[in-house]
């Protein structure tokens, strides 16, 4: 007994720390609080969908009325449902083009806004401002740009092609709309990661005899790690993500399909398919896994 | 009165107090006896309006002003809101009396039981002929909707043009053939088109089905009793196909505003839309010069006496807070002089009641109510005459694949039976 008390305040009196009743309480409520937000707002939604996707239910009424199909909504949507095929290779398409096309080019702007060109405070902010615009806006700017009949790109190039409407051509249309957004928004990132790079470093490159291009490759990339990283984060995200400007041009249809937008038609609305629309979302759940977990590996290994 | 704005789905701090108040009210009242309707003459009465234009909204709020037994109070929402979110929002907290359309869409509700049987407000109503009645009942003959205005679908043309080059009006489908080759001689599109948000070429369809088919089959296929691979409804394709080269081209970026504005600059001849396109002229010179005809007849023994025309008007939720001003005021939405401010307000829409106003009716309108007077049969239009799922994932995306690839009639049916038979199962 009285050894027990010695060693506790021993215990005590060497880490100056005695974890008390109300202490452990607030650990408590801190691990448990967030636990629980994530498992509520997080896990559980998550599971249900999986749950819902193998059910018929049209959101009216009692959780009684659901019923379970087995795995008919997937079968529905892999045999009988055309949007489903196009809609998958365009997600493929538009993080490719995200992630070859307009992240590279947001880069690019920012290591030429970086040479301190006159007038880069007009470029920055014109290239920047596309970003703060909602999608809407952006839709609606882009709809007077394609429209076929009364459109400013047609009436320029004295054509009358069908930008948004043909769907061999809109998917790619949209693409540029939205890489507006999307280049601008990498630009600033980069530029300000490359605004706090060390001037030694560049002085110490070109004294080694080192041009523009390989001081950049050799140099000032690899010590952008970081901001690589965000910059890769955020590509992965916007393309996973991408459904505002598609639901804002055709609602998604005729070209554009994207999972996100089939989710939306099927959930969203009278239409209330939750089940096959909790399927639709199952998919583009383990297309972001796949996705996630393979960017985790990239990220962690270069740790 | 108070008009007050909300967005979607509307858990405010009133409303809740409003539920929780509601739920007393009506616990305490059930004690009474089951079916014993609640709220009192004289009482306030809520409304959901998805009337959020300006100049509707107004009108909206001066028909209210009309009604003397009570208060109202408006709760408005934006009108596409209001649409996606009505599963929510009439499962939530809706409002004793709300804004909806009749056909499928209203009797929809009825039968999952979340809105409320008007039949005895219905006894009270003078003026509304049989085929509103029709439209306005549930599966089992029960009234759950009170209609207020409609407007018809047809074929819409520039007097002045025709005048012009003189054409005529085609009565059959032949004469209709003719027209549209006389008129792509003259350089002229002959038929606006778009079909970019997925509905417009609904309309088209529907009223090829109806001249090709006839009223009782296009009901049927609405309702998923008929085979959409079937010869029938390949057939409507196939004379849609026929017409499409006439068609204005690449219908699939343009807007139905966008496909006005030819007609208004006379590029194109005529235009199947709803009667609401005349809101596109009455801001501009062409005011007036704006005249339509309905669909030509295809088949002798078909006929050509349907005419699509969509009603829209109230509905009252299940177990309102205030049944007995709800019904109050249901009835008299239902009267000519309810009416008569919402039509003097849009000029694109006429009254479902006979006994409103029609003297200052513009042509347009009176031209509507004969038109429809004559007719046999009124049809809503696809997405308000059939299950929205279907409509709007499923045939909405396959007219536009139509459109699109005219020659793969058969896969376009055959997928779209598949997916019939999957939703209707």
């Amino acid at each position: 007994m009285s050894t027990t008390t010695k060693n506790v305040r021993r215990g005590e009196a060497r880490s100056g720390l005695r974890i008390r009743p109300q202490d452990k309480l607030i650990l408590l409520l801190m691990g448990l609080l967030p636990t629980l937000l994530v498992l509520g707002l997080v896990w559980f939604p998550a599971l249900a969908t999986v749950v819902l996707s193998f059910t018929r239910w049209d959101g009216i009424g009692d959780l009684s009325d659901i019923k379970f199909i087995g795995a008919q909504n997937y079968v529905d949507l892999a045999t009988i449902y055309p949007p489903f095929w196009p809609a998958l290779t365009h997600n493929v398409l538009w993080l490719a083009g995200l992630f070859l096309v307009f992240t590279p080019l947001g880069m690019f702007l920012a290591i030429l806004l970086d040479k301190e060109i006159r007038g880069t405070y007009f470029y920055q902010t014109a290239y920047y401002l596309p970003v703060v615009l909602s999608a809407a806006l952006v839709g609606f700017i882009w709809q007077l740009m394609y429209s076929r009949d009364q459109g400013f790109l047609n009436w320029m190039l004295g054509t009358s092609i069908d930008w948004y409407g043909d769907s061999q051509i809109n998917l790619w249309a949209a693409m540029v709309a939205n890489g507006w957004r999307h280049t601008g928004y990498i630009m600033l990132l980069y530029l300000s990661g490359l605004k706090g790079i060390d001037p030694g470093l560049r002085e110490a490159a070109s004294l080694d005899g080192a041009g523009q291009v390989r001081t950049y490759w050799n140099v000032i990339f690899p010590v952008l790690r970081p901001v690589n990283i965000i910059v890769l984060t955020i590509t992965f995200i916007e393309g996973l993500r991408a459904f505002d400007l598609v639901w804002v041009i055709n609602r998604g249809r005729n070209g554009l399909e994207l999972i996100s937008t089939l989710v939306t038609a099927n959930v969203v609305g009278e239409a209330s398919r939750i089940g096959f629309g909790s399927a639709l979302a199952t998919i583009m759940l383990l297309i972001s896994s796949v996705f996630i977990v393979l960017q985790l590996r990239v990220t962690m290994k270069e740790d | 009165m108070s008009t007050r704005t909300i967005p979607m789905p509307h858990f405010g701090r009133r409303t809740l107090l409003q539920g929780a108040l509601g739920g007393v009210a009506v616990s305490s009242l059930v004690a009474c006896g089951d079916d014993k309707p609640t709220g009192e003459s004289g009482g306030t009465v809520t409304v959901g309006s998805y009337q959020s234009d300006d100049i509707p909204k107004k009108a909206f709020a001066e028909m209210m002003k009309g009604f003397t037994k009570g208060k109202v109070e408006i709760n408005t929402i934006q009108h596409e809101t209001f649409k996606e979110g009505i599963n929510n929002y009439i499962q939530g907290n809706p409002d004793d009396v709300f804004t909806w359309f009749a056909g499928y869409r209203a009797r929809n509700f009825a039968e999952k039981g979340l809105v409320g049987d008007i039949s005895d407000v219905w006894n009270d109503i003078k003026g509304m002929p049989e085929s509103m009645k029709n439209v306005s009942s549930d599966a089992n003959g029960k009234q759950v909707f009170v209609p207020s205005t409609y407007y018809p679908w047809g074929i819409f043309y520039r007097p002045s043009v025709w005048k012009e080059k003189g054409y005529e009006v085609p009565t059959t489908l032949d004469a209709w053939m003719t027209l549209n080759e006389k008129m792509q001689k003259d350089g002229i599109t002959p038929i606006a088109f778009a079909d970019k948000d997925g509905w417009e070429a609904m309309g088209t369809f529907d009223m090829l089905n109806l001249r090709v088919n006839g009223y009782d089959f296009h009901v049927n296929l609405m309702a998923g009793k008929e085979a959409w691979d079937g010869e029938k409804v390949k057939k409507v394709f196939t004379t849609w196909k026929q017409l499409l080269p006439f068609h204005q081209k690449d219908p699939l970026g343009r807007t139905w505003q966008e496909a006005a504005q030819s007609l208004l600059k006379k590029q194109s001849g005529m235009y199947v839309m709803g009667m609401f396109i005349d809101q596109q002229f009455q801001q501009t010179d062409a005011k007036g010069d704006l005249d339509f005809f309905s669909f030509p007849e295809f088949d002798s023994a078909i006929g050509a006496k349907v005419v699509e025309a969509p009603v829209d008007g109230f509905m009252m939720r299940a177990k309102p807070k205030n049944e007995i001003g709800a019904k109050d005021l249901l009835r008299y939405l239902a009267t000519p002089a309810a009416v008569n401010i919402t039509v003097k307000a849009d000029p694109s829409v006429i009254a479902a009641n006979e006994g409103a106003e029609q003297g200052g009716y513009t042509a347009l309108q009176k031209k509507a109510v004969t038109m429809i007077s004559e007719a046999e049969n009124i049809s809503q239009f696809l997405d308000r005459d059939t299950r929205p799922d279907f409509a709007s994932t499923v045939v909405g995306p396959s007219l536009q694949e139509f459109v699109k690839n005219p020659s793969s009639i058969d896969s376009i049916c055959s997928k779209i039976e598949q997916q019939k038979k999957s939703i209707f199962a």
